[in-house]
């Protein structure tokens, strides 16, 4: 008893970190099980206090782990909590891995996490689905939570499927809407085509590594460089590299990189707070975790890293570019998410791992703001999301109206905003390096800077400023949403503004990743550009001189013109564009693409080797077919039975017959 | 050992005297009695899991005495790490089937509570054998209660679909007699499974004797593409007899692989294992295709089977290649062992979608999807489950599902890095037609009015699919408890396959 109790005191005082970590995703599993399981048993209010406890735990314990770990300078956690399973060889267990690295992204996932908890109080009030939305998101962040800590590929592989299960269940949360349960749908299964190369990526690391612990096979990394294997018969490759590419396709689906982006925008058909959870802040970024993660094997391989430099790159350009043409809110900050997640990648391409978890960290920030802004402004116009139907909000909603400036100003890297300082690094970083494809990554990230600042103005001028739209009826309800959502708002504000100024020295220049980020030498950008930094300050100050922030300036005021100034001008360019534009509403047709040759492709292969094969080959010809042989057979020998004497007769003398001649003649 | 109770012969002879027992309670208290015979008999299995002894490969709760002294025949029985998880998953199963079937039969209810007691005697006891003419025996007693639960409580094309199936498999069991009677003849007149395994034959007897087993097995599990009996016997079969069906009979396909073929004549099994293979990888890629278009449920999942049946026979084989590749058997564990755990969570899982199937076929008297669309608005506990397990048999890690498939492309990446990609597109594939059907099925606005009236599952069919949801669930997050039973047993078959017999 007295040891229990000793044990409960000391993890009050933190002392016992192993308790603490586990705590950290179990308390958010608990509030989902409750919520889940035993929901008619509660109260509505029952649901959301207990999910949000549970989450308000997992904070204030990563809050634990981070002073723990980054402020106080622990070394590296590397423990198992259970084996999962023993065959042969091998050892699968789950456990945790904790360094700087997953204490930031605890933080970020944790503190994101709840903010989401606290405005989904306001945001789904109404919602029949109350309860069980609750129960899902506090789903979703136990399984993000494994994700990030865990030590070994298949925990990794649990937490990523597990995190797409909770996705997949929210963007069908609303499951009479046929489009919901489409987008869900689409978004499983282009997710199961990025995780069909990710199980290989793991299946390559325990044939070369013997093993799926992290640290062992990054141990290995090295003598893996050296191996190759033929996939085909050969053309040897490196060994390593197959590995990341094919871990990187997993990435590609979740972090949804051209051509896996697709189910991305569809998702927007969930709830405007898992949007900003999921499909923003958190679960996208798992794959530019990963990366990051596996940094002692990508840096191995400069095939891989170009192959995501150039990934990353298109996702970065193209994708901001299909922002422009959208009129759904929520469809313009998808867009731009994606966008986003190419500024990481190319980071990540580039070895400026730091930067890319550094960028993964702001963006969680002022993208989640821009999400619950964007959910705030749904509220407000009664679930219209449509941005033509708006404008001139800035005066019914001010503090959506700020927040939304503070996250547009991040979100387009304005000098001194959180945003700037991580995106900033990436350029940078992007124009130093030499991995091939480093070029064409340079002028994509630098000519996405305009795109981004012209459909994020685009979007705050038709939104909250010029001419008000909408009904008469809208109008006469429009008000500033309640506290629960303004709350979260402000309190998101607070970071993307400023949280640069205080992460940008250790996170990219310092030791902050030691340990967890392996860098080669000559690939290291971050640290030659470590050589030019003199504080955030003189940062933020000689961003002002720089191309990106003179992009930035005429991409607001592109924006301005063609929104503000000349509203009617935007149908010109419409016109004279033809082509062009149709390109970009039609999304490049990629949609259309998957839909005919995928979709349509792989239920014409069913049919075909159903009717075919099975039908008309193995059953009729083969099983039916020998049941009529027999039925044949039998009815001919049946015709010699006849009964009648004079056939027996006939044939006994054809037989004599056929005996004596064969008698005679041997 | 000698001192403790005849267990296994419990296990098999107990359901089949609650048969008769049943038989004699009448319509009335057949399911009382019927539910009494099958969880006694699953209670007394227990202790076959607890005391077992996982520290060795040998037999196990050894039960021989002569039988046809004559012929050298044996009541042998005895178990190890192979047959044991099988012999507990019949003793699991067959109570959920009783319940099952409980308000659903209301025709011979007491012959059709027999029949599923009689069947899983029997069934344990061609997992408890290991005297070929007895194994032979359980082996074809198990097709007269299947083809009576199919001819007598089946659907309108009941009767093509027994034949079909009587004569399939029976065709590949002639031969499978056949090549027994040839081993007694060989060994100098002895029946003794375990003597076969030792008997050394030459290499044209071991390529004869394993194709007369592949015919025997290969309708068995299905293979491709001997597979076609399956969908028609699942599609007329009631409820309770498809759930026996897919979780246990397909099983016994397995099991023969492990028993006869791989150590009965290894160095066939090395000369041929492509041929295994390739029908495997068919199994995966086409049948999941072949799935993804179906428009009955039963089908769908009947077709699912298939695939996921693929893996195991997959994983069986693929131990010479890793042989080859790695000059030690022990890389191929993971492959057998994955085959191992796809069994039986394919039992759990298989087993629980034809019940959720059958729960809506009770309601709805249909089982094609078009008929179907919202049923989460009036069955939302049921849509729970519903898409729990689809999600299982989607292989979502933390579910049963993924486990051994896991396993499986991980070893088959070992051998061969297409064999893994093959295998891998289950991902998608078995992704794409339990969560199409899900989507057609359960989701959506309520599709028509026999949908608006649909009623959620009662407390008798939430025990069921509870129970299984447990076992799924449990066996995804924690495998290590099912595995250790099969390290022993495992090893030292594939100890003895990797050495040749020639």
């Amino acid at each position: 008893m007295q040891e229990i109790l000793t044990s409960m005191l000391q993890w009050l005082r933190f002392d016992d970190m192993e308790s603490v970590y586990l705590a950290i995703p179990l308390a958010p599993l608990a509030g989902a099980i409750v919520a889940g399981l035993f929901g008619r048993f509660i109260t509505r209010g029952m649901a959301h206090w207990v999910t949000i406890l549970g989450v308000a735990v997992a904070f204030v314990l990563s809050l634990a782990v981070f002073q723990h770990h980054v402020l106080e300078g622990a070394e590296s956690y590397n423990g198992t909590v259970y084996r999962w399973l023993s065959t042969g060889d091998l050892t699968l267990e789950i456990g945790f891995l904790i360094d700087n690295l997953t204490a930031v992204m605890l933080l970020v996932v944790t503190f994101v996490s709840l903010m989401v908890h606290i405005y989904t109080i306001g945001y789904m009030h109404d919602d029949p689905g109350y309860k069980r939305f609750f129960s899902y998101i506090a789903l979703f962040t136990f399984s993000m939570l494994m994700l990030v800590m865990s030590n070994n590929f298949l925990q990794l592989f649990f937490g990523w499927e597990a995190v797409g299960l909770v996705s997949y269940l929210l963007i069908g949360f609303w499951y009479k809407r046929p489009t919901a349960i489409y987008a869900n749908l689409k978004a499983f299964l282009v997710n199961r085509v990025g995780d069909f190369g990710f199980l290989l990526g793991i299946g390559a690391v325990l044939l070369y590594a013997g093993t799926l612990d992290y640290a062992a096979v990054f141990a290995d990394a090295p003598e893996m460089a050296e191996q190759t294997m033929e996939i085909f018969e050969g053309s040897p490759w490196s060994v390593v590299s197959v590995v990341c590419i094919l871990l990187f396709i997993g990435a590609m689906g979740k972090s949804a990189q051209v051509p896996l982006h697709v189910w991305l925008p569809d998702s927007m058909e969930g709830p405007t707070p898992i949007s900003a959870l999921i499909h923003a802040a958190t679960m996208v970024t798992a794959g530019i975790f990963m990366v990051a993660r596996m940094s002692p094997l990508f840096e191995l391989s400069e095939a891989a890293l170009s192959f995501v430099i150039v990934t990353g790159a298109v996702t970065a350009f193209f994708m901001g570019l299909l922002g422009l043409v959208q009129n759904d809110i929520k469809r313009v900050v998808a867009y731009s998410t994606l966008s986003q997640l190419g500024y990481m990648t190319v980071a990540l391409g580039a070895s400026a791992y730091g930067a890319a978890i550094f960028h993964l960290m702001t963006h969680a920030f002022f993208k989640a703001l821009l999400f619950l802004a964007a959910g705030s402004v749904i509220i407000a116009m009664h679930h219209d999301q449509d941005m033509r139907n708006m404008g001139g909000l800035r005066k019914y909603m001010p503090v959506t109206w700020l927040t939304s400036w503070i996250g547009a100003l991040a979100l387009i890297g304005f000098p001194g905003t959180s945003g700037f300082f991580s995106k900033d690094s990436i350029i940078e970083a992007v124009h130093m390096a030499d991995v091939p494809g480093a070029g064409f990554a340079y002028v994509a990230v630098l000519a996405g800077v305009f795109v981004t600042a012209l459909y994020t103005f685009r979007m705050i001028f038709m939104v909250f400023h010029g001419r008000e739209r909408m009904d008469e009826h809208t109008r006469g309800h429009l008000h500033e949403t309640p506290l629960v959502v303004t709350g979260p708002l402000v309190l998101l504000a607070i970071p993307s503004l400023a949280i640069g100024w205080y992460t940008v020295e250790p996170m990219l220049f310092g030791t902050y990743f030691q340990g967890a980020i392996f860098v080669q030498h000559e690939n290291d950008v971050l640290f030659e550009l470590g050589h030019e930094f003199h504080g955030a300050g003189s940062m933020a100050l000689h961003g002002l001189t720089q191309p990106p922030f003179w992009l930035a300036m005429a991409g607001i005021a592109t924006a301005w013109f063609f929104t503000l100034a000349a509203p009617g001008a935007g149908e010109t360019v419409k016109r004279l564009s033809g082509p062009l534009y149709r390109m970009l509403v039609a999304k490049y047709g990629f949609d259309r693409f998957n839909e005919v040759v995928f979709a349509g492709g792989a239920r014409a292969v069913g049919r075909l080797l159903w009717r075919v094969g099975d039908r008309v080959l193995i059953d009729g010809l083969v099983v039916n077919g020998s049941a009529r042989l027999v039925g044949w057979v039998a009815g001919r020998a049946r015709l010699l039975q006849s009964g009648y004497l004079y056939h027996y007769a006939f044939v006994m003398i054809l037989g004599l017959l056929g005996l004596l001649t064969w008698w005679v003649v041997a | 050992m000698s001192t403790q109770l005849p267990l296994l012969s419990i296990l098999i002879w107990l359901p089949v005297a609650g048969a008769v027992a049943t038989l004699f309670a009448g319509d009335r208290g057949a399911r009382l009695t019927a539910l009494f015979f099958s969880v006694a008999t699953f209670l007394i299995s227990i202790p076959l899991y607890t005391g077992f002894d996982t520290s060795t490969w040998a037999m196990q709760f050894e039960e021989r005495v002569p039988w046809i002294e004559s012929f050298n025949v044996f009541y042998h029985l005895g178990v190890d790490g192979i047959s044991m998880p099988l012999i507990l998953l019949t003793t699991f199963t067959t109570p959920l089937v009783v319940l099952a079937g409980w308000r659903v039969i209301t025709r011979r209810t007491a012959q059709y509570m027999a029949a599923f007691l009689v069947m899983e005697g029997v069934m344990v006891g061609v997992f408890a054998a290991l005297d070929a003419v007895l194994f032979y025996v359980f082996w074809e007693a198990m097709l007269i209660p299947m083809f009576l639960i199919i001819g007598i409580w089946g659907g309108p094309r009941r009767v093509y679909a027994t034949i079909k199936f009587f004569l399939y498999t029976f065709f590949g069991s002639v031969f499978m007699l056949v090549a027994l009677i040839w081993l007694y003849l060989e060994s100098d007149g002895s029946f003794s499974l375990l003597e076969f395994h030792r008997l050394p034959l030459g290499m044209t007897e071991q390529i004869l004797i394993f194709i007369a087993f592949l015919l025997a097995f290969a309708v068995k599990v299905p293979m491709w593409p001997v597979h076609t009996w399956l969908p028609d016997a699942h599609v007329e079969a009631p409820t309770g007899g498809s759930v026996i069906l897919a979780a246990i009979m397909l099983k016994i396909g397995g099991y023969g692989f492990l028993r006869f073929s791989l150590p009965i004549t290894p160095d066939a099994s090395r000369e041929l294992d492509w041929l295994i293979i390739l029908l495997s990888l068919i199994a995966v890629v086409y049948i999941g295709f072949v799935a993804l278009v179906q428009e009955d449920m039963k089908k769908l999942i009947a077709y699912s089977s298939i695939a996921h049946m693929g893996f195991v026979t997959l994983g069986f084989f693929l131990v010479f290649t890793i042989l080859a590749e790695t000059g030690s058997w022990k890389g191929a564990v993971i492959g057998v062992e994955g085959g191992m755990v796809q069994m039986i969570s394919h039992g759990f899982i298989s087993g629980a979608l034809f019940l959720c199937i059958g729960v809506l076929y009770d309601r709805m008297h249909s089982r094609q999807i078009a008929d179907y669309g919202g049923v989460v608005n009036t069955m939302p506990v049921f849509a729970t489950f519903m898409v729990l397990f689809a999600m299982a048999n989607s292989g979502l890690p933390g579910t049963s599902g993924f486990v051994g498939e896991f396993m499986v492309i991980l070893g088959a990446f070992k051998a061969d890095f297409w064999y893994a990609f093959l295998a891998a597109t289950t991902l998608i594939l078995g992704a794409a037609y339990s969560l199409w059907l899900v989507k057609r099925v359960i989701f959506g606005e309520v599709a028509n009015d026999n949908v608006a009236q649909l009623e959620d599952i009662g407390a008798r069919e939430f025990t069921i699919l509870g129970i299984l949801a447990v076992a799924v669930l449990l066996l995804g997050i924690w495998p290590d408890p099912v595995l250790e039973v099969l390290h022993e047993s495992i090893a030292h078959l594939l100890q003895h396959v990797s050495i040749s017999k020639l």
